[in-house]
């Protein structure tokens, strides 16, 4: 088994990854007599794009679940940065850098683009009430740096155009993006993006893949993801586990997965979208 | 100028005093129904509450009194000593916040994603439990608020309208001091649910909780923090109306004047509420003034509710709601 300290490697494309950031160890989940995970260990090491993939109900999302608190586990262990994680809530999760995006796309209606990526800087914003009230020195300069981020952010996913325009209003691709924006605005040192580009035309799903190698290239940024598309996978991830009826089938690089008698009979006759 | 123009200007001004207090209260609900879908019940004993123990406290009253008396034969009844207005405010602020975190720890946390009928059942034991504890703790007499607020007649207004208009308005200055406090509280408010982290926050949970979640908010203490802030708009209105009115068990029933408020504003508009309580204020204080004479009087008892029902008709999002349109 990898450990924290193992040396890492450099990627084809020059990309640094490094040792083990996360590992899932054993991990067996239930609801009621549904077990959509079951026993599953794999791990996700630094700097590097991981993919998830497995048909329709594989127990792909509650996976991403697991990793970002929203559900509990009731078997196994979960290790993050060489430690074991006690079991967390989503947002102590967020507070250790882990940011998420949903397939359900979970914004702030309400709230315009900015004001939503805004959101996503609560984790590094430090001054407490009271200094926000009597001390507006080092609370406004905050709120300045948290501008700053957020407007670099806006600028790298090509989305000025939309910058106070109410989420509700926008079209199912754009508010894709921004909710990739908010996470990205936490600065995440692990982050989970569940389906980021379904339902989105050729076009849209180019320029989110573009979006998400940028991410992990400039920023270093290590990235899970789950997506349905396997030309998107093999194009991005640099290894890939695989889930059938909560099991994992198969674990690896993409062009080894590509190859696995146990992936293609899982996906044989499959329908997806 | 006709003089009875100058009537329903001055019922008007009125009105829009009155109607401030009803926003005040209506206030509460908003912000507690926007962050955790409750409607909380429990809001006008806790303006009672509030008030109760904002007097106990500047009269250096025992609290338990009763209790402790009945159970040791003991015959306490005051601590012998006073707190100025300001501290006691501030202290009664302090108890309400610790309501607050008693609340979450004792019902929210064990109810989280109940329906929210059940929600609402917990707030209504909430009520009757407050009202009751308020009583234990405070006795069940009536009291006399005295914070220090002004009252009478504003002789200013009384004087300038006069030399106006040839007729001077009667205008409470407590009604003045009312507006004026609960105009710097909702300005107060706004700032902070704008510009502040927590304010942020909080707008997140109410939009939606599992992205709130994920970004890295705690539920909980948003929940403390709503309740907290509900408790001290509650104490604000506890005040004003105590200072009217004295400090008793009917000052809890001003929570049935926010219901028409709510129905007007919507339940999730702060805007809504400010100008649904100025409306209702208004409203009623006007009809009593125009209508009232001619059915016998008495109208400011079911106006605002018949109002509200009207309104509902035709707006049932409320001002400020936004039309829902269910996807087929
Ligand atoms: N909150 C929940 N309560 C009950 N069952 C659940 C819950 N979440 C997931 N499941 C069940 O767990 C199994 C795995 O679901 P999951 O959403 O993880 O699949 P998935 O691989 O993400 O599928 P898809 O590709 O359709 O998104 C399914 O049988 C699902 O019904
Ligand atoms: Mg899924």
């Amino acid at each position: 088994m990898l450990d924290e300290t193992e040396e890492g490697h450099v990627t084809e494309d020059g990309r640094q990854i490094g040792g083990v950031l996360m590992e899932m160890r054993n991990i067996t989940l239930r609801f009621g007599g549904v077990v959509a995970i079951k026993d599953i260990s794999f791990d996700i090491r630094k700097g590097e794009i991981r993919a998830i993939i497995g048909p329709n109900g594989a127990g792909k999302s509650s996976m991403l679940n697991v990793i970002s608190g929203f559900y509990h586990p009731q078997e196994g262990e979960i290790w993050f940065k060489g430690a074991r994680r006690k079991p967390m809530k989503p947002y102590q999760v967020a507070r250790q850098g882990i940011a998420r995006t949903f397939q359900n796309i979970a914004l702030f209606e309400g709230m315009s683009v900015i004001d939503n990526i805004m959101t996503g800087r609560l984790t590094h914003m430090r001054s407490g009430l009271f200094s926000q009230a009597l001390w507006w020195g080092p609370a406004e300069r905050e709120e300045l740096e948290n501008r700053e981020v957020v407007e670099r952010i806006i600028d790298f996913l090509e989305i000025q155009h939309i910058r106070k325009t109410p989420v509700a209003r926008l079209p199912y691709g754009l508010k894709k993006r921004v909710e990739l924006a908010r996470a990205l605005a936490a600065e995440p040192e692990l982050l989970l993006l569940d389906e980021p580009m379904a339902g989105m035309n050729v076009e849209e799903k180019e320029d989110m893949s573009r979006f998400i190698l940028d991410v992990n290239d400039e920023f270093g940024t290590t990235i899970a993801l789950i997506e349905h598309d396997m030309g998107v996978v093999m194009d991005l991830s640099d290894r890939v586990v695989v889930m059938d009826y909560g099991r994992k089938i198969g674990d690896g690089p993409p062009e080894e997965i590509r190859n696995n008698q146990d992936v293609i009979d899982a996906y044989l006759g499959v329908a997806h979208d | 100028m006709p003089e009875q123009l100058l009537f329903a200007m001055e019922v008007t001004l009125n009105g829009l005093m009155a109607g401030v207090l009803y926003s005040l209260v209506a206030l509460g609900f908003v912000l507690i129904y926007k962050a955790s879908g409750i409607f909380n019940y429990a809001q006008g004993v806790m303006a009672l509450f509030a008030a109760l123990t904002l007097v106990g406290l500047m009269d250096g009253q025992v609290p338990f009194a009763h209790l402790i008396n009945a159970t040791f034969g003991t015959d306490v009844h005051h601590f012998g000593w006073h707190i100025p207005a300001l501290p006691a405010i501030l202290l009664t602020a302090g108890v309400m916040v610790v309501f607050a975190i008693i609340v979450e720890r004792l019902i929210l946390r064990h109810l989280v994603n109940q329906e929210p009928i059940i929600l609402f059942m917990a707030t209504i034991g909430l009520a009757y439990f407050l009202e009751g504890f308020g009583d234990v703790m405070w006795g069940s007499d009536i009291k006399k608020l005295d914070v220090g607020l002004p009252q009478g007649i504003s002789e200013t207004i009384d004087t300038v309208t006069y030399n106006w208009f040839g007729y001077g308005f009667f205008i409470d200055r407590l009604d003045i001091a009312a507006t004026l406090v609960a105009a710097i509280l909702v300005v107060t408010l706004t700032l902070f649910s704008q510009y502040s982290k927590q304010g942020r926050a909080l707008r997140a949970v109410a939009d939606d909780h599992q992205a709130a979640l994920s970004v890295g908010i705690s539920l909980r203490f948003i929940w403390v923090l709503v309740w907290s802030i509900a408790g001290i708009v509650a104490l604000v209105a506890g005040v004003m109306w105590g200072a009217k009115s004295g400090v008793q068990f009917s000052l809890s029933l001003i929570a049935l004047k926010a219901l028409p408020v709510l129905m007007l504003g919507g339940f999730t508009s702060i805007p809504g509420a400010i100008v649904g309580g100025l409306i209702i204020g208004v409203g009623e204080k006007l009809f009593e003034f125009a209508v009232g004479p001619m059915i016998g009087g008495a109208t400011e008892n079911w106006f605002a509710y018949v109002l509200a029902l009207v309104f509902l008709v035709f707006r049932p999002q409320g001002l400020f709601g936004e039309r829902i349109i269910e996807r087929v």
